[in-house]
């Protein structure tokens, strides 16, 4: 458990940057992050500031950015060459159950499961990634999960593209059918309980990854925390039962 | 505790004849006639944030607890990165980012509720930029009847807008003391600063004011550490506070040379990170012992981990209770 990193930042360079429609962009960095799927690292732009993000891949260390605040937008202004720096890979990952998984995504909690995805392939396990947005335009790493041989279902809120309602409406059959092994969720809280509350009711594994305002990312400061539990450090993985 | 002989099978001493003689260490330590069941405190700053950590931290063997300091209004703090593991220990320059003495008072109150059948005690910490609004953010504070207010003069990361720490002045330490012990008749605790060469004078001057207890020490500096790849320093805040293992020895001398000079008891911090390390506090003098980097190492089994390696050190040493070798390194 014990760490002694030398430096806390390793810098890193932009090599490409994916647009990910109006919703933000996909930066590959040019090393690797090795981290389990689900861990986050802490990104510090110097003189900017200093955010939590997952890791969308890990080698090549990837996130994936929605545009929500001056950070973000900072993070999606920037081209092949520009500097970076990670800490990490901090946090609790997913576990993998059986051999079908289902990822339910809503917005940017496609980030996590794309790695997710990516380690649950490389198995040769079968994969369903459910996409949930508002809009079309705001749906994110469609890509990642068509390119990894998942098959991928979308659903908008305003119906522009997929299943017209929530992505929980989107998977319900394959719950109720208990089609997967291992049910595997990030997104809005509101979204992820009621996808938590409903796996429990069919009585399937669950895992949820959280989202908090963090400081210090390292279980010192406590301002991650959702009621005793520190999202930096107890997760940002927990099983699903935690968050009902 | 009583001590009574165990029935012994010639020439054999099983395991649970062992686990018995380790029950008979009282680890229980007596902070201002409060009763701890062990010495180790978790430090301000330190999970302290809401209610429910600071529980988690007394479940997982914590003998007391301290709140995060609070001042009279709200405090966002200073932007991110705020907090480093930079290889000997953490830099922290959080900046006091809390909600607010009246909020504070609701945090503590749910605190002490849940705390109290666990017979672990609350610390709660106020600082402020005078010694006015010290009084006020502690009457606030009171209303949730903490068992103890720790009073934090010693800040190193607010310099640049609440000026010098009190804490590096016996005069400045001494006056917000005797201003808030003219306020609250409670039991007060100072948190002082290891970055000031009096700190004896400080203690003394704080001790003759009133205080009960000192918590000893804040973190040191203000360091500063730079990327070279950014070419700039890393905290966003410039500089902060270092704390951990480089803190330690600074810290056990702090204590020495304080316990030396005052009766009041002492809680011991800075780089308690083994039961080896707090074994060594309390021999500098110390009646308890902070924890606050040894979470971030440990995780929240660093209390139980240090208590059984102290427990286990206790043993080979051949003490049964802490005041057996409290302040014993003085000489």
């Amino acid at each position: 458990m014990s760490r002694q990193p030398q430096r806390a930042h390793r810098a890193y360079r932009v090599t490409r940057v994916v647009p990910e429609g109006r919703a933000g962009v996909t930066l590959i960095l040019d090393g690797a992050m090795p981290a389990h799927p689900g861990q986050f690292v802490m990104v510090w732009l110097p003189g900017i500031g200093e955010r939590p993000f997952s890791l969308m891949d890990d080698d090549p260390a990837s996130l994936t950015v929605a545009r929500v605040g001056p950070f973000t937008s900072a993070l999606c202004e920037l081209a092949p060459g520009d500097r970076l720096w990670l800490r990490g890979p901090y946090g609790s990952g997913f576990e993998l159950v059986g051999r079908r998984h289902l990822l339910v995504g809503g917005g940017c909690g496609a980030v996590p499961l794309a790695l997710l995805a990516k380690v649950a392939r490389a198995r040769g396990h079968q994969v369903i990634a459910a996409l949930g947005a508002r809009t079309a335009d705001l749906l994110m790493l469609r890509w990642r999960f068509e390119a990894l041989g998942c098959q991928v279902m979308v659903a908008t809120e305003d119906g522009s593209v997929g299943h017209h309602g929530t992505v929980l409406d989107a998977v319900q059959q394959l719950l109720d059918d208990r089609w997967p092994d291992g049910v595997y969720t990030c997104g809005p809280e509101p979204m992820l309980r009621a996808v938590a509350s409903h796996v429990d009711t069919v009585g399937l594994p669950c895992w949820v990854s959280m989202e908090r305002a963090m400081k210090c990312g390292i279980g010192v400061c406590g301002s991650c925390h959702f009621g005793d539990r520190l999202v930096c450090r107890d997760g940002p993985v927990f099983e699903g039962r935690e968050v009902l | 505790m009583g001590w009574w002989p165990l029935p012994t099978r010639k020439g054999c001493t099983t395991t649970w004849q062992a686990a018995a003689r380790v029950s008979l260490i009282d680890l229980s330590a007596d902070l201002c006639g409060v009763r701890l069941r062990n010495p180790l405190v978790l430090a301000s700053g330190i999970w302290g944030c809401c209610a429910e950590t600071l529980v988690r931290a007394a479940r997982a063997g914590a003998g007391a607890v301290t709140a995060k300091s609070c001042s009279l209004e709200p405090r966002k703090g200073h932007p991110n990165p705020t907090v480093l593991d930079w290889g000997g220990g953490l830099i922290n320059a959080v900046g006091l980012a809390n909600p607010g003495a009246a909020e504070e008072r609701d945090i503590l109150r749910a605190a002490r509720q849940a705390l109290e059948p666990l017979g672990v005690p609350l610390i709660a910490s106020v600082f402020g930029h005078s010694p006015n609004e010290f009084c006020q953010a502690v009457r606030l504070v009171a209303q949730a009847e903490p068992d103890f207010i720790e009073l934090n003069i010693s800040c190193p990361n607010v310099e640049s807008e609440f000026g010098r720490p009190f804490a590096l002045d016996p005069e400045a330490a001494a006056r917000v003391t005797e201003a808030v012990r003219g306020v609250y008749s409670g039991r007060l605790l100072v948190k002082l600063s290891p970055n000031t060469p009096d700190i004896v004078d400080v203690a003394r001057a704080v001790a003759a004011a009133g205080a009960d207890g000192l918590t000893a020490v804040n973190t040191l500096g203000p360091g500063m550490i730079i990327d070279v790849r950014a070419r700039r320093p890393v905290l966003a805040n410039l500089v902060g506070g270092i704390s951990g293992a480089a803190l330690r020895p600074v810290a056990v001398r702090c204590v020495y040379e304080i316990t030396r000079a005052v009766d009041i008891p002492v809680i011991g911090t800075g780089g308690v990170l083994s039961g080896e390390d707090a074994m060594e506090m309390i021999m500098a003098g110390a009646t308890a012992v902070g924890i606050g980097s040894a979470v971030h190492i440990h995780g929240e089994g660093a209390f139980a981990r240090i208590l059984a390696e102290l427990k286990e050190l206790m043993q080979e040493e051949g003490y049964r209770s802490l005041g057996q070798f409290r302040g014993c390194a003085h000489v």
